[in-house]
């Protein structure tokens, strides 16, 4: 029986940690097709968003597992729930990352030259936090005392990219390099875009430190 | 042969709602939440309280018969029933009763009837290990608490391996807690019939001797493993997700001290080692696995600092150390007059 337990332990140990793998991976490319775009390298920016599209729908077969697993070896009942719901987050960082760069890739935003160092910082930022979320959620599965550390770090970089959103939207809307209004809108419209990745984040760290008090011994 | 059974039926009515109640103590948390599965729990309770039982179950039951040797089976029939009816009703009053402190009351109830002297050395000896053994039982929650809290912080084990790890320790520690509970309390359950006892000794195969006790302390293991089967469920899914709300982790190290608890209080082999030592031995004493359980709860609050401590449990269980004897010992009384006036047998010798 113990040989029983330890190998699915261990799958699912693996499953699991491949599982945050994608999600830092997804973060990572996210900044990458953001930066690309803004520097104007479109094929390197295509390429960026086919990444992340199978990214995200393996990272969404690897959750379905997990949860299939989770219920079918009957594993860790107590805090089941808390994972799935964990996972499940996790999962929104992936599928709105994936979803910005579509958003790049059918509206091709016009990104005027001074605006392009707040996008980039904006994206470093984003993907910054989601980074971070990802160390906390391997800490809550192994040591629980290091959650409030990373979360800490989360909202850190969610309030930089916050402030940094507010800075670039400013200088988009006080700016006479952009004529039509609709352009100030469109600008507007990214800038939120790209800080809602760090929004969700820090709403997932939001959770896990709930979850973290409750999985203290 | 019926009347045998008939006398002997409220030891096993005794043994049948202890294994009711006394089984979802060890392994109440793990299946309330799922971590072990109900059949496995009661297979491996029942097995191992019947060992604990028949193997070590001596010790226990001699001082109960310090305290008042029984010698008539009708008597000891009506001891053992206003022990279960005293803890039936308890029960139903939600207190956290105990049979051991139910059938002292019941003996000492055949003591006053039958104008035979209770030995107030054992008496004191029982009581104090009432009192005693929540107290320690607390104390090893708080020590394994501590080590189990390092533990598994220190060596930042996965979750997911923690829970499997966690599961085997419930089934290896819900197995010594099921002997340990059978030890001890199965001198509750068939000790005041030891000196009415109607077998004879036997040699199964020309290997295995059981005494006349033994076959009686079988029986009576018997009864609890069917109490175990047929009732524990429903008590065991009220522990594990009412009254005490406990992690895997924490019901490992609650099972685990309340089982050391009854372990000393049961041991033979091992009074015998620290008597051999010239050190202080534990008293044989059956005590109850609910106020030891209680008392490692009590431990693993004072642990996280005092918070949750449940004060009113724990008057309730300092209340039951004189409701629980005065309550059985009444209703003994009253019974063996009626069992000796009314149903003209005779209760004791």
């Amino acid at each position: 029986m113990p040989k029983f337990f330890n190998s699915k332990s261990k799958q699912l140990e693996g499953d699991i940690d491949g599982f945050l793998d994608r999600v830092t991976t997804a973060g990572l490319i996210f900044q990458e097709g953001v930066k690309a775009y803004v520097k104007g390298k479109k094929d390197k920016f295509e390429k960026n968003f086919k990444d992340i599209t199978d990214l995200e729908s393996d990272a969404d077969n690897i959750r379905r597992d997990i949860k299939h697993k989770l219920y079918t070896y009957m594993l860790i009942p107590e805090s089941r729930g808390d994972v799935l719901g964990l996972l499940e987050t996790l999962d929104d960082i992936v599928d709105i990352c994936e979803k910005v760069l579509e958003q790049f890739s059918i509206e091709t935003p016009e990104i005027p030259e001074f605006l392009k160092s707040d996008f980039i910082e904006l994206a470093e930022l984003s993907s910054k936090a989601v980074e971070e979320v990802v160390k906390g959620a391997r800490a809550f599965f192994r040591e629980i005392g290091m959650v409030s550390d990373y979360v800490n770090k989360v909202h850190f970089y969610e309030h930089e990219a916050d402030d940094v959103e507010e800075h670039l939207k400013r200088r988009a809307f006080n700016s006479d390099e952009i004529k039509r209004f609709s352009h100030k809108v469109h600008m507007r419209y990214f800038a939120e875009k790209i800080a809602a990745v760090s929004d969700v984040a820090e709403s997932v760290a939001e959770r896990l430190s709930v979850y973290a008090i409750k999985r203290r011994i | 042969m019926l009347t045998i059974i008939f006398f002997l039926s409220s030891g096993l009515f005794l043994g049948w709602s202890l294994g009711a109640n006394d089984a979802a103590n060890i392994f109440g948390t793990a299946v309330g939440t799922k971590m072990i599965k109900f059949k496995t729990a009661a297979l491996i309770c029942s097995i191992f309280i019947i060992l604990g039982a028949v193997v070590s179950g001596a010790g226990a039951s001699h001082t109960l018969g310090e305290l008042g040797a029984v010698n008539q089976l009708a008597g000891a029939f009506i001891v053992a029933l206003a022990a279960a009816v005293t803890v039936m009703w308890m029960t139903k009053a939600g207190l956290p009763v105990s049979t051991s402190q139910a059938i002292v009351g019941a003996i000492i109830g055949w003591n006053f009837f039958s104008h035979t002297a209770t030995s107030m050395s054992s008496l004191s000896k029982i009581v104090g290990t009432w009192v005693f053994s929540p107290i320690l039982s607390a104390l090893f929650a708080f020590l394994f608490f501590h080590i189990t809290k390092r533990i598994v912080e220190r060596s930042k084990i996965h979750l997911l391996r923690l829970d499997s790890y966690t599961r085997i320790g419930l089934l290896v520690v819900g197995a010594f807690g099921s002997y340990s509970l059978g030890a001890n309390n199965i001198g509750n359950v068939m000790g005041v019939f030891i000196n009415s006892s109607p077998f004879k000794d036997i040699t199964l195969a020309g290997l295995l001797h059981l005494s006349s006790i033994q076959q009686l302390f079988l029986l009576g293991g018997i009864a609890i493993a069917f109490g175990v089967f047929t009732y524990s469920k429903k008590v065991m899914m009220t522990v594990g997700s009412g009254i005490f709300k406990l992690s895997p982790v924490t019901a490992l190290v609650v099972v685990l001290a309340s089982s050391i608890t009854l372990f000393l209080f049961a041991s033979q082999g091992l009074h015998d080692l620290l008597t051999s030592l010239h050190l202080p031995a534990f008293p044989l004493v059956p005590v109850s696995s609910s106020q030891a359980v209680v008392g490692s709860v009590m431990g693993i609050s004072l642990a996280k600092g005092g918070r949750n401590i449940n004060y009113k449990k724990l008057s309730q269980i300092s209340m039951g150390w004189v409701a629980t004897p005065l309550a059985s010992a009444i209703l003994a009384y009253v019974a063996l007059f009626f069992m000796q006036n009314v149903f003209m047998q005779s209760v004791f010798k």
